[in-house]
């Protein structure tokens, strides 16, 4: 892959996804080798608001750090699903959470749907950790950053007795957006 | 032994880039974009016996660095576009009174409390001329994390050596993306201390230009003794109104950093050898605009990109040769024409300069500054 590969976290303030664009960007850059950059656009709200963080990741040298033609994008909420997917490229791939995503953006796009914060609240036992659902769904799609790359990444950025949470909450993520793709 | 790598974020990179430079004084009033300079150094400065102090406005905040950095320290404030004006009349104290210090300012939105979480480039003219009267100014303005950590150990040393305060001015894109930093080792970079004073205490005179344009400077608390003010001064640090010596000393404190503009100056030039169109850009933009120029190239357009990474000192020597050679400039950046003007004034009329200006929070795309390349050609 020498080509820019464009990802785009996105639904609402407080759902962690500045982060889960974070350990994608980490997961690339420092554990598979590649460059990336991750950058993020929010409102002055704390919680609430439309939300979105862009990680690119490539081969080569990386100029301009935010998004041109998204290959990827995760919504997690009917407003960023609206916001966000205007430029999403023909054949990209659309991750929505399918309990909160009722008009599923029109386009010809991949597009995978799964309840990903019900998967968070009741499979894996938190909702907090809906964030890292969605990445581990991200990193099945796209296979732009490797699973393993992705899990120490992730493990990286999570205090010691939260460790088998949000490693499970990946492995489902993962699971269960190659389940819905299949 | 592999060097230290992370995953950071321009703003942590930045702080990290003023310990690397050995600041030991931190003081400043919080706020977005460029809050996490001082969550960093809060952590950071107590474990090495620093200090990190949160004053009770932006200008409490510029005012400790001042009397910090006259105790030898080196000093540290970080600030945003409100906080940056709320700063200037200590800025023009700062550099009145010949006090070392950096102050790193995230570009966002503005006048007025504008859009904090917004990017933009609008605070590169208040950088120059945000406080009233003559006086020097440096600014830099860096387009990645690395160059952020290493431009905030350059401003330290600019500071320093030319006894003045220094800008470090990201916008809020280069201040808040994430990239890979290669920590330098100790050493790796240059870090210059301020010069100390070769005279016993009781000849010492603060600003003694007997010593050149940049006088050294003791540090308070230390046997050295001496006044400070923001009124024209003596040699002895004392108020003057002697009409001759305020005149030389204005030229002077001005001087320190024109006459040293090649030592101060940095840029970077590519694709510009057969260039006909020259984008000049800075910060986050300079990013979209190199983009712009390698796909300009693919379609056999000679374009090329004039990156500024220091502000003030204009790079009037480098745009001037420019403007013989190219056909046409284009200048993108995130305000109304700060820097087309600065260009269109070291063009003197011999190319065309041709301006992409936004100012709506959203950042300069490529493809805006392809089109405009388009047009022009």
């Amino acid at each position: 892959m020498s080509q820019r590969y464009e990802i785009r976290f996105s639904g609402a303030g407080g759902q962690g996804l500045i982060l889960a664009g974070v350990i994608m960007a980490e997961a690339a850059s420092i554990y598979d080798g590649k460059q990336a950059v991750q950058s993020q656009s929010y409102g002055p709200e704390a919680r609430g608001g439309a939300s979105k963080s862009e990680v690119i990741v490539s081969d080569t040298m990386i100029d301009y750090p935010k998004a041109t033609v998204v290959d990827a994008l995760l919504a997690l909420t009917q407003e960023a699903a609206d916001k966000y997917s205007h430029d999403l490229k023909e054949g990209g791939v659309l991750l929505i959470d399918s309990d909160l995503v009722k008009n599923v953006p029109k386009g010809n796009f991949n597009t995978v749907a799964f309840p990903i914060i019900n998967t968070a609240k009741n499979e894996v036992g938190r909702e907090i950790v809906a964030n890292i659902v969605a990445l581990g769904a991200m990193v099945a799609l796209t296979g732009v950053v490797t699973k393993e790359g992705a899990e120490k990444a992730v493990l990286a950025r999570v205090p010691e007795a939260f460790m088998e949470l949000n490693k499970k909450a990946f492995q489902m993520g993962y699971e269960k957006a190659m389940a819905a793709r299949a | 032994m592999a060097k230290k790598v992370a995953f950071l974020q321009g703003n942590e990179a930045a702080a990290q880039g003023a310990l690397y430079a050995g600041c030991t004084f931190f003081g400043g009033y919080p706020i977005t974009p460029s809050t996490e300079v001082a969550e960093v150094m809060s952590v950071e400065l107590p474990k090495i016996g620093g200090k990190f102090i949160q004053m009770e406005d932006e200008i409490g905040a510029m005012a400790s660095v001042i009397g910090a950095s006259l105790t030898g320290a080196k000093v540290l404030t970080a600030t945003s576009g409100p906080g940056l004006s709320l700063k200037q009349e200590l800025i023009g104290y700062a550099c009145i009174a010949e006090t070392p210090c950096v102050i790193v300012n995230v570009m966002r939105g503005g006048p007025s409390t504008g859009m904090p979480t917004g990017p933009s480039q609008s605070d590169v003219m208040c950088a120059k001329w945000g406080t009233h009267g003559d006086h020097p100014a440096i600014c830099l303005t860096p387009a990645s994390v690395q160059e952020l950590f290493e431009e905030t150990v350059r401003a330290f040393n600019l500071a320093e050596k030319y006894r003045t305060p220094v800008m470090v001015m990201p916008d809020e894109i280069v201040a808040h993306m994430r990239e890979r930093i290669v920590f330098p080792e100790p050493g790796e970079l240059e870090v210059i201390n301020r010069t100390a004073p070769s005279v016993a205490p009781a000849e010492y005179k603060p600003y003694d230009t007997s010593f050149g344009d940049v006088p050294p400077l003791a540090a308070f608390g230390s046997d050295y003794r001496f006044h400070v003010t923001g009124l024209n001064k003596g040699q002895d640090g004392f108020p003057t109104t002697k009409a001759a010596w305020v005149q030389a000393e204005e030229e002077r404190q001005v001087r320190k950093v024109e006459a040293n503009v090649d030592d101060i100056v940095q840029f970077e030039e590519y694709e510009l050898a057969d260039a006909e169109v020259a984008i000049v850009a800075y910060g986050s933009t300079s990013r979209s605009a190199r983009f712009a120029v390698n796909e300009a190239r693919k379609q056999g357009i000679k374009a090329g990109l004039f990156r500024i990474k220091t502000f003030w000192p204009f790079p009037e020597k480098q745009i001037a040769a420019l403007a013989g050679k190219v056909k046409a400039f284009i200048t993108p950046e995130m305000n109304l024409g700060m820097c087309t003007g600065e260009v269109k004034r070291c063009a003197e009329g011999k190319a065309a300069v041709h301006g992409i200006f936004r100012v709506d929070g959203e950042p300069i795309n490529p493809g805006q500054i392809l089109e405009k390349i388009k047009e022009v050609k």
